[in-house]
């Protein structure tokens, strides 16, 4: 049965807006104003599209749908595969949620060279959404490793003073790893002859490949997340790259990793992965703990949101590489909902950094007063990052971590330390920029939050509340596919593992007459 | 019922925080009272309908997070626990909205204060009505941050925002034990749903867990980890260095958060895990010794600090110490008792204090107040009534309530019970001392302010006086009018025999029995226990407070010898006394007092230096790190990495061109080596 492509559709849609940018011709007036609408209409229309495809997604399928298989070289056994699952699917959800929010967000902070701004999103859009649809190895690569080219730009053109040393360390690092990866995909390949994503979860390689394997993968998708301690790329590109791109960048493609970790390493590589998993998971320790406390010194607010990220990532490895149902989906879902909130995050520092062109806290502060509104919805996006109950950043923490505790409790305890170092950084971070004296004088003159800004950052805050507060539609269609996840890993494994509740002595009694010990004190004050 | 009770303070807050503009000042502070009420006179209702009629319930809401066999939904559940607290929150949260109509009449942002109160008084609520371990920790935390908003509510204020940060961040402390508690609980029970563990507690009494390569008690780990939480929520000795810096809020704040309901949440926590704690015996212990030692202390602290909401603060901790002493000899229904008297009295006299300030011109230094009673006599008769609540003195509901602990706490015939009743006795004295050091520096003697804050001394008007009433009414009577069904001996006279037999049950035995208890028709195992009625302990409490028979102190604690009955009293009293000569009678016998005991006195008034070493060890220490961490991530990661190959690649102008250029270059380059690689190892695994 063939069914309506809607996949490709949904990714090659906004290929179709860039094409229609092109052609715009006229005084570079209109042409940037119809540039910008023009991408807008089209980010908003395949936002509903994708809204289509959540909503006939059937949720009770832990298995790809939407799927579309056409030969592309057929000699090499390599197809155009595309597909989504549970896990899948809110990656592009988010891709396709944010981009009008980025496009919204430059409208007026980006002056030069629009039309290529505007073509450089929706290029964007479409990789981004290419590859947490694709199914076949070597097309994912493409579009995993032509997502760097737009975002290349996007901060080497329109970034700040250092864009150059950013982007190029943001390229060399991404690169770096995304090398490896190829070369380990293509040994993958000359190995089984498949690249098929669907059937190489099926039949994993020899376990001896998968250490290698996997490490190579690794290294991509290490650098990706970003995990400790190949992070560094991170902050410098954040504090170069335009609002939008920071969005982007933070909401989106940090997220590759984590996709990556799940979709290849986890079902492919489960030896290996079980193999090294303690030291991933000693990665993500150290990651939260460490970022916490460069981030709690930092004096560029964007830097500090950067760190930050750096840690709450590592909740997501550290989630997943606890190999629990209950930690995958943490991860999974503190990957959402980050890109929710650190996406808001970024918009936030824009908003000042529009005004004031300043990224330094110390030349804020006090501003609640004239920026009431502003201080609301920041309050409610930092509040959400400190991962207070009630908004999505708590779900994905806790689940993380109550995964984690279930295998092994002294990580789970040391990443529960970035709970508490979480909040004091981003309660550090607004003080100094919304509470305190008034006394920049500049700062104090900063009119309040326009529409078009409540008109982006409201349906983030409403976003981030309503799925802290029921986060079933999400879990609910996310959990069959972590289900299936989880039995492919573990028939690949060679043995169903038992279910690591190690902690757990089975009830053998202290004493026979298994009596409380206060038993004893009492008879003796009796006596 | 049920949802008008808890949902109405929130919607309240909905609209006079987004629309206070539209509101007016009049509209929000309507609302947001008009919401409060509603939800206290919903909950006097559901109080007689669940503690007195006995209709325990539980309402389900929605799901909330439903992943991989973890369950948590959105519940209200109603049991005498909860309704107590219920009553307790919305009674004196109505005081604290009206009171600060007339309090915070200055303030420009009246609509946004008012609002935050709401908010609290929801979170409170969600927090009293969670039947899962997870709701309970959302209310948990949202009190958290309504502390937090409302502690620095003058954001203006490097002072309050410091302070606000502080409560947050070393509430935080205590809830990562919360959390570890909460996991630890659903690694054992495999639920967080209230009932469910309960019900199985019995069973894994022996349940050993392996926590970090050692053997340890599970239900001990999980009751130690929780009592972290409620170490950190109720400002016990350790994480206790928040609540006096959270004065810098406005003061009906203290009084409604940092007073009477907020800090008492730990108590409430282990009163509702007293199921479990029952047989986690070691967490008890710890859970009284903690709670000793923080009356003591504080009390000590109490005696020497100045600022009058200080001393109310640090008594505060002192009377949550009692509090946590008697849960810590089972005697669960002592401390509730304490917790809603004391809700009462210390609400007054925060109220009260806050009408000094306000009648003083927002002065808060005792040292500068004086010879002011007769200007603004009914909140002096107002605070008398607070402070003779507080220390104790017979027929004031703090008599009671305080009383009943210390006996418990000496009827527990253990090391630690006795060593809570004797910092207890030791503390009561102090009590009684601070207050009537309190009052004295107040009121009495010459007037130490300048003319100008004298002249415009003034009665509160009626808005603030009209709550304080209120409270001074539950002051007085709450503790003769809610004894019996909170901690009234069994009504038979052989309660010596009765408390020996129970002892020689099982366990198992005993819990069949004590369920037994309840069922009115089911065959009972002692004698005449027609007392089922709400008007006895057991049938007041029913199941929401588990004690095993032979853990009960309460009961125990009516047949304790006559002077340990009376001793506190007359520590009391003595107390009282002793300020009289200190402060009124004899002048300069302070300042010699404090020569004195110079290097105690430095202790004391420096709070033991707990805010020093924590700020060496952690603030500075996180600082630290921090930028060491900093310094690594720019010179050892990237100089090695990134930066070190930049250096060696480009050097020099022209920067820009060269690493465009560089850049198809290198990758062509990398793709080269790959390429390389990889034919080579087709080739040669090939070969093999």
């Amino acid at each position: 049965m063939i069914e309506f492509p809607l996949l490709s559709l949904l990714t090659f849609l906004p290929l179709i807006g860039a094409f229609f940018i092109i052609t715009i011709r006229g005084d570079s007036e209109s042409v940037a104003q119809n540039a910008k609408y023009t991408a807008l209409y089209t980010s908003i229309f395949v936002f509903v599209l994708s809204l289509y495809i959540m909503l006939t997604f059937n949720p009770d399928n832990g298995g790809f749908q939407f799927k579309e298989k056409v030969e592309w070289l057929p000699s090499l056994g390599i197809s155009y595969t595309m597909g989504i699952d549970g896990i899948s699917l809110f990656f592009v959800m988010l891709s396709t949620f944010l981009t009008p929010i980025c496009i919204l967000a430059s409208w007026d902070a980006v002056k030069l060279r629009v039309k290529e701004y505007m073509i450089a999103f929706l290029v964007l859009e479409t990789l981004m959404i290419g590859t947490f649809c694709a199914l076949d190895l070597f097309l994912f690569y493409v579009f995993f490793e032509a997502v760097l080219i737009p975002m290349f730009l996007i901060i080497g053109i329109w970034g700040g003073p250092r864009k150059i040393y950013a982007s190029y360390k943001f390229f060399l690092y991404t690169l770096l790893g995304s090398v490896l990866m190829l070369l380990a995909m293509l040994m993958l390949y000359s190995q089984t002859g498949i690249s098929d994503v669907e059937t190489l979860m099926q039949n994993p390689v020899a376990a001896n490949l998968q250490y290698v394997l996997f490490l190579a993968f690794f290294a991509s998708f290490a650098v990706k997340m970003p995990m400790w301690p190949v992070h560094t790329w991170l902050p410098d590109a954040h504090v170069e790259a335009p609002t939008a791109g920071s969005v982007i960048l933070a909401g989106v493609l940090l997220k590759m990793g984590g996709y990556g970790f799940l979709r290849f390493s986890l079902p492919m590589f489960p030896e290996a992965s079980d193999y090294f998993a303690p030291m991933i998971m000693t990665l993500s320790v150290i990651a939260i703990i460490y970022t916490s406390l460069v981030a709690l010194v930092q004096e560029d607010m964007k830097k500090l949101i950067a760190y930050s990220s750096v840690a709450h990532m590592g909740f997501v490895t550290l989630g997943i590489f606890s190999m629990t149902t209950i930690g995958i989906q943490g991860g999974i879902f503190q990957m959402i909902s980050h890109g929710l909130i650190s996406a808001a995050l970024f918009l936030c520092v824009g908003v000042v950094y529009d005004r004031l062109h300043t990224r330094e806290m110390s030349r804020y502060g006090g501003i609640v007063k004239n920026m009431p509104k502003y201080a609301t919805v920041f309050m409610i996006f930092m509040l959400g990052s400190a991962g207070l109950p009630g908004t999505s950043g708590f779900i994905g923490e806790f689940l993380s971590l109550l995964g984690t505790y279930q295998v092994n409790i002294l990580m789970s305890l040391l990443a529960a330390t970035g709970m508490i170092l979480g909040a004091a950084y981003m309660l550090l971070l607004y003080r100094r920029v919304v509470f305190g004296p008034a006394e920049n004088r500049d700062a104090l003159a900063m009119p309040d939050l326009n529409s078009r800004e409540i008109g982006i950052l409201a349906p983030l805050a409403v976003m981030v509340i309503l799925i802290g507060v029921y986060p079933a539609p999400l879990t609910s269609r996310i959990e069959p596919s972590v289900d299936r996840l989880m039995a492919i890993y573990q028939t690949n494994i060679g043995k169903t593992l038992e279910p690591k509740k190690a902690t757990l002595v089975d009830a053998e009694p202290l004493n026979d007459s298994s009596e409380p010990i206060s038993l004893t004190y009492k008879e003796q004050a009796h006596d | 019922m049920a949802f008008l009770s808890v949902f109405s303070p929130l919607i309240a807050f909905f609209f006079a925080f987004l629309f206070g503009k539209q509101l007016g000042d009049r509209g929000a502070q309507f609302l947001t009272c008009a919401g409060v009420i509603l939800a206290a006179m919903c909950s006097c209702f559901l109080f007689v309908d669940v503690a007195i009629n006995g209709h325990t319930q539980t309402i389900l809401l929605m799901n909330w997070i439903d992943v991989g066999g973890f369950e948590a939904t959105w519940n209200i559940r109603l049991d005498t626990l909860s309704v107590v607290m219920m009553c307790v929150i919305t009674i004196v949260s109505s005081c604290v909205h009206v009171y600060s109509i007339g309090y915070m009449s200055h303030d420009p942002a009246k609509a946004r204060f008012m609002s935050y109160l709401s908010l609290f008084t929801f979170a409170m609520l969600m927090l009293v009505t969670a039947d899962n371990l997870l709701q309970l920790f959302f209310g948990w935390e949202g009190v958290g941050l309504a502390s937090y908003l409302l502690i620095g509510f003058w954001n203006t204020k490097h002072s309050a925002n410091s302070a606000a940060m502080k409560a947050f961040i070393v509430n935080r402390v205590g809830d990562f034990g919360l959390v570890l508690g909460m996991f630890t609980i659903f690694v054992v029970f495999g639920t967080i749903h209230f009932d469910e563990i309960f019900a199985v507690a019995p069973e894994k009494a022996t349940v050993l867990f392996n926590f970090m390569g050692f053997q340890v008690h599970a239900l001990t780990l999980a009751c130690l980890l929780l009592f972290i939480g409620a170490c950190g929520k109720s400002a016990q000795l350790g994480l206790h260095t928040w609540l006096p810096d959270a004065m810098e809020g406005p003061t009906p704040v203290s009084a409604l958060i940092h007073a009477a309901t907020m800090v008492t949440a730990g108590v409430f926590l282990v009163a509702r895990f007293s199921p479990v704690f029952e047989y986690a015996p070691d967490a008890l212990m710890v859970v009284c010794v903690v709670g000793a030692t923080t009356a003591f202390v504080a009390a000590t602290i109490g005696m020497t600090q100045f600022d009058i909401k200080r001393v109310i603060a640090y008594s505060t901790m002192s009377q949550l110490g009692y509090m946590f002493f008697a849960l810590g000899v089972s005697a669960y229904g002592a401390a509730m008792f304490h917790l809603v008297t004391h809700a009462f009295f210390k609400a007054l006299l925060f109220l009260g204090a806050g009408s000094v300030i306000h009648a003083m011109s927002d002065e808060q230094d005792m040292r500068n107040m004086g010879g002011i009673w007769k200007k603004i006599p009914f909140t002096y008769a107002l605070m008398w009534i607070g402070s003779l609540a507080l220390a104790g003195i017979p027929f004031f509901a703090g008599y009671y309530s305080k009383d009943i602990m210390l006996e418990s706490a000496f009827a527990d015939y253990t090391w630690f019970g006795h060593y809570a009743y004797w910092m207890g006795i030791a503390a009561a004295f102090m009590t009684a001392f601070y207050s009537w050091r309190l009052i004295i520096m107040t009121f009495h003697g010459d007037p130490r302010a300048n003319k100008e804050v004298m002249s415009h001394i003034h009665e509160s008007p009626k808005v603030m006086l009209l709550p304080l009433i209120v409270l001074a009414i539950g002051a007085i009577f709450a503790g003769a009018a809610l004894y019996k069904p909170f901690v009234g001996g069994s009504s038979h006279h052989g309660a010596d025999d009765h408390h020996l037999e129970v002892d020689l049950h099982h366990s198992d035995n005993e819990t069949e029995h004590h369920n037994n208890e309840h069922d009115n028709d089911a065959p009972v195992l002692e004698e005449d226990h027609e007392d089922t009625t709400a008007w006895n302990r057991i049938g007041f409490w029913k199941d929401s407070i588990k004690v095993m028979p032979e853990n009960d102190t309460v009961e125990a604690a009516h047949n304790v010898p006559k002077w340990v009955k009376l001793l506190p009293t007359i520590m009391g009293a003595c107390g009282i006394f002793l300020a009289y000569v200190i402060y009124l009678w004899g002048a300069g016998l302070a300042g010699k007092f404090t020569k004195l005991f110079k290097p105690l006195h430095n202790l004391f008034f420096h709070k033991w230096y707990f805010d020093e070493l924590y700020n060496v060890l952690f603030k500075e220490g996180a600082i630290g790190f921090g930028r060491m961490f900093s310094r690594t991530d720019k010179g050892v990661i990237d100089g090695l990495g990134p930066d070190g190959i930049a250096r060696s690649a480009v050097c020099g102008g022209g920067i820009l061109r060269r690493i465009q250029n560089g850049f198809v270059y290198q990758y062509a380059f990398i793709m080269m080596i790959g390429l390389i690689c990889l034919i080579t190892w087709v080739v040669f695994g090939g070969m093999q």
